[in-house]
């Protein structure tokens, strides 16, 4: 594979794939750095994307790869609008893939409102693999803040979706286990740029994504020095997911998401903030799942109410999240 | 399943000692809050059922021997990786540069050994009866693929054993017997230890009412030889037979030594001698070093809750896990500390 090498092969790679999907004004003048207008504060992201497959239901590397970055700029209270894209390819990699994969980034940046306005490739020895990096540039509002410390007493957490549809799709393949999982890899732009515009009173966001639930919620709880409660009863996770967790041994609080957010709202803002994110993309199965409260003992905890009614204390992701052996 | 609750809550009977055999069972009653809505008087104390808890020390080393050599490389599932041998883990040995792979399913293997020819690829099987015949199909699979550059490091457990060394050794009141266990392999030797210790034993699956239901009828049929099935979902008495045909084909019982037990007569299954070519020494691997202060005996065997382990929660958390039961989240340490504080008021 000679189109890491800079020269000729490079330049065709760049026009006809990268070019030709990512197409935009800032991308096509092909300078050293893009100069791309914007002021105030501006929100500064990066990740790397290692997922294999690279294409699985209801997603694949490239989308994962703009979703990621792309929620992480929202969950600042950033409105996303720029990305640039670092490709990895290793030898072998079939060029028809990249193509799909490519193209499956353009059309989620076009959803998620953001352009990718420069890139880089690079040619590396291995099987057919690819990784992505993305960084991304947002811009927040004076005043905007929605860090974890900021959960208050009496605030409500709504669950944007249900739980572990990713981590289920990826372990399967690997597992070679044949189901219908579908991950939930989404933009959640509309989602929080309908709680923005709608001036909900949001205290605290994050994605829920590797290390789950239980570990967004310990983070919350830890920041603020507040106790958490959630009910089990009521989280959103699809039948599917739950045999899937059962036969397993695995816990859907810390199963991977990577369209899902976890926010802290205003007790008297609730139940509008939650039919706001009903009637966005992607938060159809949102549902309110806990609430805040000072702690009754050491502060930082999280807790849940079981189906039986006992209390579990759930703590941050201990384990690796891998399956039993019997 | 309400009214089963309240009695459970309410029971103000002598102190009663329930074990769960197995390690899903540890798992999924901390994750449910169990202990928290019944009364104090009602013990449940985690059995030996966890794979990777009672593996012994000298398996570990015996891996580590062999991933010495550059062209071995050690196939294993995740847990495994963590528990120390007598020095080292194979994640220790991964670093120093051994080659360690680490799959989700025994036939992942199959694959691996027939991409590079050149490497012997062991696999550390290691597991009950549920996992045994996933390895009598990957046997079968070596034999008709005529791979020859894959080995099994057998570390085979069997249950019934085990849970008879623990009624001659601790005092259990009954038995919630492994749901998984007895879908494969029946419960036909639960009701020979029922009759002949007097003891119950309640088959159960994995969801909260099946194991309250468990604990209930435990209580009621205290003293007395029987064995209830409430998974009849999945578990018939006789097992899975055309399981239990595939495992014998491959695999004959003999003694197995058990982390914290000891060895126990006939509790281990191994390759027979005429498979004994993909074997990679598996038999009288039975030395077993304690970590100092370690007290994984006698949680293994019922007689101590991790809480009484001196080193629990201070120098074995499951960051840096010194005993097995703290490695394997099905193990009884990893579980009371992952949920610790369960017991609230509420």
């Amino acid at each position: 594979m000679s189109q890491g090498s800079g020269g000729a092969a490079t330049e065709e790679l760049i026009n006809s794939l990268f070019f030709k999907y990512f197409n935009n004004e800032y991308l096509l003048k092909a300078d050293d750095s893009a100069l791309v207008p914007g002021s105030g504060r501006i929100a500064l992201t990066t990740d790397s994307f290692v997922v294999t497959p690279l294409v699985f239901p209801g997603g694949d590397i490239g989308r994962l790869a703009v979703c990621g970055t792309v929620n992480d700029l929202l969950m600042s209270g950033a409105q996303p609008k720029y990305l640039t894209a670092g490709f990895i390819l290793e030898e072998g990699l079939d060029v028809g893939l990249l193509e799909k994969i490519v193209q499956s980034m353009a059309d989620c940046a076009g959803e998620a409102g953001v352009k990718i306005v420069t890139g880089d490739t690079k040619v590396i020895e291995g099987h057919g693999g690819l990784i992505i990096n993305t960084a991304g540039v947002g811009f927040v509002k004076e005043g905007v803040s929605y860090g974890p410390e900021n959960c208050r007493s009496g605030d409500v957490i709504i669950l944007t979706g249900a739980l572990g549809d990713h981590h289920m799709t990826i372990l399967s393949h690997r597992m070679n286990i044949e189901n219908d999982a579908v991950s939930d890899t989404a933009p959640l732009v509309d989602i929080i740029q309908n709680l923005i515009s709608h001036k909900t009173e949001i205290h605290a966001m994050r994605d829920v994504t590797r290390g789950g639930l239980g570990t967004v919620l310990n983070e919350f709880a830890e920041r603020s020095g507040k106790q958490i409660l959630i009910e089990e009863e009521v989280l959103p996770i699809h039948p599917g997911v739950s045999s899937f967790c059962n036969m397993l041994g695995l816990d859907p609080l810390y199963m991977g998401n990577e369209g899902k957010a976890v926010i802290a709202v205003g007790e008297s803002d609730a139940k509008r903030t939650l039919e706001i994110i009903k009637k966005s993309r992607y938060g159809e199965e949102a549902a309110i799942i806990g609430r805040i409260s000072e702690p009754d003992g050491i502060g930082g905890e999280v807790v849940m109410r079981t189906p039986i009614g006992g209390l579990r204390i759930v703590n941050k992701m201990y384990g690796e999240g891998l399956p039993r052996i019997c | 399943m309400d009214r089963i609750l309240e009695s459970l809550k309410n029971y103000d009977g002598p102190d009663i000692s329930i074990m769960e055999v197995c390690g899903s069972h540890t798992a999924a009653i901390s994750r449910s809050g169990i202990r928290s809505v019944i009364s104090d008087r009602i013990k449940l104390h985690s059995g030996p059922g966890c794979p990777v808890c009672v593996t012994v020390t000298s398996y570990i080393d015996r891996l580590l021997k062999l991933a010495e050599d550059k062209d071995t490389c050690i196939v294993t599932f995740g847990d495994l990786i963590r528990v120390k041998g007598s020095r080292l883990s194979l994640y220790d040995a991964r670093a120093a540069g051994a080659r360690v792979e680490m799959v989700y399913s025994p036939m992942d293997v199959l694959k691996l050994a027939q991409k590079d020819r050149t490497t012997l690829f062991v696999f550390a099987a290691v597991g009950f009866e549920t996992t045994t015949p996933v390895y009598a199909i990957l046997m079968d699979q070596i034999l008709q693929t005529g791979i020859k550059n894959i080995k099994l490091l057998t570390s085979i457990k069997t249950m019934p054993e085990a849970v008879e060394w623990i009624l001659l050794n601790s005092d259990m009141d009954g038995f919630i017997a492994p749901g998984h266990v007895c879908a494969v392999a029946g419960y036909r030797d639960y009701e020979a230890l029922s009759e002949k210790y007097h003891v119950p034993f309640a088959v159960a699956g994995f969801d909260s009412s099946q194991i309250i239901n468990a604990i209930y009828t435990l209580i009621r049929d205290k003293d007395k030889g029987v064995v209830t099935n409430l998974y009849t979902k999945l578990v018939q008495r006789e097992g899975n037979t055309a399981a239990l045909e595939a495992v014998d084909r491959f695999f004959e019982k003999s003694d197995g030594a058990w982390r914290g037990l000891g060895i126990i007569e006939g509790s281990a299954r191994y390759l027979k001698e005429e498979y004994l070519e993909f074997d990679a020494g598996s038999r009288d691997l039975n030395y077993d070093q304690d970590n100092e202060g370690c007290h994984c005996r006698e949680i293994l065997a019922g007689k101590e809750d991790s809480s009484e382990c001196p080193l629990f929660a201070k120098a074995c958390t499951p960051a840096s896990p010194r005993g097995a039961c703290m490695v394997s989240e099905e193990g009884a340490c990893f579980n009371a500390f992952a949920y610790m504080t369960e017991k609230r008021n509420g």
